[in-house]
């Protein structure tokens, strides 16, 4: 995907995540230089732009496990034209969807209520300012709820697959990932 | 409770002995317990596993396989809907909806004080005089809002079903148009003096001029079979009548059974004269339990008559008996490799072939698996002759075929007619106006639109095992074809992986596209899991599971367009409702609680 | 002496003898042919079908299908291949596969034949279905949420320990183990680390306590050579 004239925009995020795959995106180390003279960053951890532009590529870590998730991927999808899932998280719902045998509603009663060592609100409250996006009831990986390009499974993804893969998009080949760097742990 | 604990051991040692101790008995045996305790608790697993000396873990296996056994309690009064595409049309879920209010109890659950529990089943096989229900294993048809409350109260007053009214459990047979084999009159053993005079030899020679094919759907020549059989090396050979009629929409075997079980069982005994079988097994579907005692009446009869057990009609050497068993609710024993494992008393997995069951079958035996109207259709090549035979029909599909006519049409019921009869035809003689759409050969079959009625029934042409379901242009058929979508991630047996996981994949597409979360996306991927299916299937459940979708997709396309809510992309789940319990929790109702399905501007 | 038998796979010659699979007349002549529920010891049970082959223009279980004299067999083409990767994919959306966390990641042969077959996501909607671990028994965990139904360890216990501890219960998407207890419990049976069943999980269900990551990442099974290959040099071995 070569765009005369210009950088290609890069926006990345972590949603249900722990950032492992933006570290382990730093870790294609020397290959950064390479890396900024080919891309711009829009939204990203690495600029602190709170709200996503038009962009060429988007990168999502992490999985959907709340409303406010769905809202930022859908801002992302909206933004994007390719949308790429980074890390096992992203591609399968990972550790957060650990809980998803769990009811989310005793969940929420043990966290704030009856846990030992917890300081449970008056009537057994669980907080419920509007400012908190309200988790949902299952943690999901992104395509399931939106339109997903590409994935870069791994927990996290080898620096090495992840520039493999940036550099085949850039360079406008089909991104392929295959042993020993595709790895799913 | 010590006199609990007796009784189920005096059940146990009664079913035991009776059943020979005998691990190849081991469905009719947990069946039979079941019969009398109402469920099969996890100790009388472990007693049945001790006496047949089985692992106890196998025996669970079984019991867990057959949807109509159950390892809880289920309820005094076990009510099943029978949930068939035509039952659909006569208003089952209302009936159903109205009984569980009444009784207080929710759809699959047991009700509080054990009475009762309602739940849906596959279809009974009650079709033409649906909507119909099993209530404790025993069918009762044509319910009506009333018929529904009466029994609602006999439940209620925990009146004993011998004392329900009979007549709400009357079977009607709905013959509306017969032909060479219903008219014909058997004196018992008629068909057999004839084979007889010919000989083992000729009388196969006579099947196979006949060009008989199976009935069961697949059409595979029954002289071939049948000499295949006889040619294949091993002492003891086995016939065995596939009476598990499943297929959703077909019932001409019950019929057969009901009115003329001496013309099946006669024919089961001409096919082992032919392949010097000696066991015989009728293996009946579990929702014709309450066929049971009337078919062990007429086997008895047959017997008495010499036509059955050693030396049949005074000729030495010529024994053969028949037995029945009964099937619990498991559409893929149909598959005759299934059906000869549940014979064996083990989960309805189908085998891989080759080898095929005629080289070995039952227990190894080399044997032949016939359908019920197959093998009564010998009985007319046995009186009347192959050529006679032959001369009805088409070149490839000689002979009548049986069809169980049901949904929107004044008069369903039992056809016969000569092969290559035209659907137009049927349609006008069953009285049915204003078709949308014919689905021949039950949910694993074909969906015909009007432009494809001048077709006929024939192996060649529209081949069919008997079912002939009608809907007409005030039907929706995105849910008919997702009704028997349900009925196959429901009755996949699980071995392969496609089957077991594509149909429900598919079931859960069908059911986003139904509550309006689906977007062409889906559909894509249906296409795809329909190529998975078709490709990697172990067995024809599989195969065909997702037919009824593809074909209504490709012919009835709007059906489904309409429901898609977004042209490129929805979530797999429905967004909203997922916050539900957490805005539960917090007892919050804000704009930022809620998500819409699609992105919402914001 | 023009008596050997041959079939060409993927446009080579195969030779074979009377009564071998397909699957196995391959994997002899060197020929990689992607499986999850065959294993050398036993019958083929046909019920993964990552086997599946055209022959002929049909789709057949290479475990289960006699090789005949002159068939053309394809097996690793990209629409073979396609079509086994949506089945890796069905078996990771029934089950819970959380491979960062399983013990047996790197050994693995369902996530061994995923890479192979570059297999990035699981396409489909997850099940996430509940299914609780065994965790009775003193030297064996059994985490069922791995599962993939290839009744290796219900074969290995019945036809080799000649103990019978496992067996599948119910049917379609619910079908699960279970063990030969009135408890349920493998902790309630005999089974004991040695047995054959113990050791023959192609997946991480059944795994031995106490000696979780013993071999660090980079010594693993399939770290350094993939599934094809490995599973080649083990029938030279």
């Amino acid at each position: 995907m070569i765009v005369s004239g210009r950088k290609l925009r890069v926006a990345t995020t972590s949603l249900a995540g722990c950032f492992g795959c933006h570290m382990s995106f730093l870790d294609i180390d020397e290959h950064l230089l390479e890396l900024v003279e080919l891309v711009e960053f829009d939204r990203s951890p690495l600029t602190d732009i709170k709200h996503c532009g038009p962009c060429d590529i988007g990168i999502i870590e992490g999985g959907v496990c709340n409303a406010e998730n769905v809202h930022v991927l859908r801002e992302f999808r909206k933004h994007c034209k390719i949308l790429i899932a980074l890390g096992a998280c992203a591609v399968t719902g990972g550790l957060p969807a650990q809980r998803n045998h769990l009811d989310v509603g005793q969940c929420l009663q043990e966290v704030y209520h009856t846990c030992i060592g917890v300081e449970s609100l008056p009537g057994g409250q669980v907080p419920n300012d509007p400012e908190l996006p309200l988790l949902l009831d299952k943690v999901h990986p992104i395509h399931e709820v939106v339109r997903v390009d590409y994935f870069i499974p791994g927990c996290p993804p080898s620096g090495e697959a992840i520039w493999k893969f940036l550099t085949d998009l850039i360079a406008g080949h089909t991104p392929r990932l295959s042993h020993p760097i595709l790895r799913f742990d | 409770m010590e006199p609990i604990a007796n009784s189920l051991d005096a059940v146990l040692e009664a079913v035991l002995s009776k059943r020979r101790r005998d691990p190849t008995q081991l469905l009719q045996i947990l069946r039979e317990v079941q019969e009398q305790v109402g469920y099969i608790p996890p100790p009388a697993l472990t007693a049945i596993a001790a006496a047949l000396k089985l692992p106890r873990a196998r025996v669970e296996g079984v019991a867990g396989f057959y949807s109509f056994l159950h390892l809880q309690p289920v309820g005094k009064y076990r009510v099943l809907f029978s949930d068939n595409a035509t039952d659909r049309l006569l208003g089952n879920l209302d009936l159903l909806g109205t009984m569980c209010q009444k009784l207080w109890v929710e759809q699959g659950k047991v009700s509080e004080d054990g009475l009762v529990s309602v739940d849906v089943t596959s279809c009974t096989g009650m079709c033409d005089q649906g909507p119909a229900l099993l209530v404790n294993g025993r069918p009762i048809t044509r319910l009506t809002h009333q018929r529904v409350n009466e029994i609602c109260e006999l439940i209620r007053s925990r009146r004993p079903l011998s004392l329900w009214p009979q007549e709400y459990f009357r079977v009607e047979d709905n013959i509306r148009r017969k032909d060479d084999l219903l008219n014909t009159v058997l004196e018992p053993g008629a068909a057999l003096a004839a084979a007889m005079a010919l000989g083992p030899e000729a009388w196969l020679g006579e099947v196979q001029k006949s060009s008989l094919r199976g009935r069961g759907g697949a059409g595979f020549t029954t002289g071939v079979k049948w000499e295949a059989c006889r040619n294949a090396p091993g002492e003891e050979r086995v016939i065995v009548c596939n009476a598990d009629e499943g297929e959703p929409g077909t019932f001409k075997d019950r019929v057969l059974l009901t009115s003329y079980p001496d013309h099946v069982f006669e024919g089961m005994t001409l096919a082992a004269y032919a392949t010097g079988a000696r066991q015989g097994f009728l293996y009946l579907r579990g929702e014709y339990r309450y066929l049971l005692e009337p078919l062990e009446a007429a086997l008895q009869r047959r017997r008495e008559a010499g036509l059955l057990g050693q030396g049949i009609r005074g000729q030495a050497g010529f024994d053969f008996d028949i037995e029945i068993h009964l099937g619990a609710g498991a559409y893929v024993c149909g598959e005759e490799t299934a059906l000869i494992e549940s014979l064996e008393g083990k989960r309805g997995t189908p085998r891989i072939r080759p080898p095929f069951p005629v080289i070995k079958g039952y227990l190894g035996r080399p044997t032949v698996v016939n359908n019920v109207e197959t093998l009564a259709k010998t009985v007319l090549i046995a009186l009347e002759g192959a050529e006679r035979f032959a001369a009805v029909g088409t070149a490839q599909s000689t002979g009548t075929k049986l069809l169980s006519i049901s949904g929107d049409c004044a008069f369903p019921g039992i056809y016969e007619y000569p092969f290559g009869v035209s659907i137009e035809q049927i349609l006008e003689d069953c009285g049915a106006t204003d078709v949308q759409a014919v689905q021949v050969g039950g949910a694993s079959g074909t969906c015909l639109a009007s432009y494809e009625f001048h077709r006929g029934i024939a192996y060649e042409d529209v081949p069919t095992a008997g079912s002939f379901m009608i809907f007409d242009t005030s039907r929706d058929l995105f849910e008919v074809a997702r009704n028997f979508v349900h009925f196959f991630a429901h009755e996949s047996c699980g071995f392969c992986t496609p089957c077991r996981v594509g149909t429900s994949l598919l079931q859960n597409f069908m059911d986003k596209l139904a509550t309006g979360h689906g977007a062409k996306y889906d559909l894509a991927d249906i296409e795809w899991i329909n190529r998975l299916l078709k490709a990697a299937s172990h067995c024809g459940l599989g195969l065909a599971a997702a037919n009824p979708v593809v074909e209504t997709l490709i012919k009835f396309r709007p059906a489904y367009e309409r429901r898609l809510q977004s042209l490129d992309f929805a979530p797999a789940f429905d967004l909203d409702q997922s916050l539900a319990e957490a805005r539960r929790m917090t007892g919050r109702d804000d704009a930022d609680a809620h998500l819409s399905s699609v992105e919402a501007h914001r | 002496m023009s008596d050997t038998k041959k079939f060409l796979l993927d446009g080579k010659p195969v030779v074979f003898q009377d009564g071998q699979t397909i699957l196995e007349a391959a994997r002899q002549a060197g020929h990689y042919i992607p499986h999850l529920c065959w294993h050398p010891d036993f019958p083929a049970h046909g019920s993964c079908k990552l086997c599946i082959v055209k022959v002929g223009g049909r789709h057949v279980s290479s475990c289960a299908m006699p090789a005949k004299e002159g068939m053309e067999v394809e097996s690793n083409t990209p629409e073979m291949n396609g079509e086994r990767r949506a089945l890796l994919q069905m078996l990771f959306v029934e089950g819970n596969h959380f491979c960062p966390s399983c013990e047996k990641s790197g050994n693995c042969q369902l996530q061994a034949l995923a890479y192979d077959l570059e297999m990035l996501s699981a396409h489909f909607n997850h099940f996430y279905p509940n299914r609780p671990v065994d965790a009775s028994h003193p030297d064996v965990l059994l985490d069922f949420n791995r599962c993939i139904f290839c009744e290796l360890c219900v074969r290995a216990s019945r036809d080799i320990d000649g103990k019978n501890i496992f067996a599948l219960t119910d049917r379609g998407i619910h079908k699960h183990l279970v063990v030969n207890a009135e408890s349920g419990r493998l902790a309630d049976t005999d089974f004991a680390a040695s047995d054959r069943a113990a050791n023959i999980c192609p997946v991480g269900v059944i795994l031995h306590k106490r000696q979780g990551f013993a071999r660090p990442i980079g010594e693993r099974d399939y770290d350094a050579k993939p599934i094809s290959v490995v599973a080649m040099e083990e029938v030279e071995k």
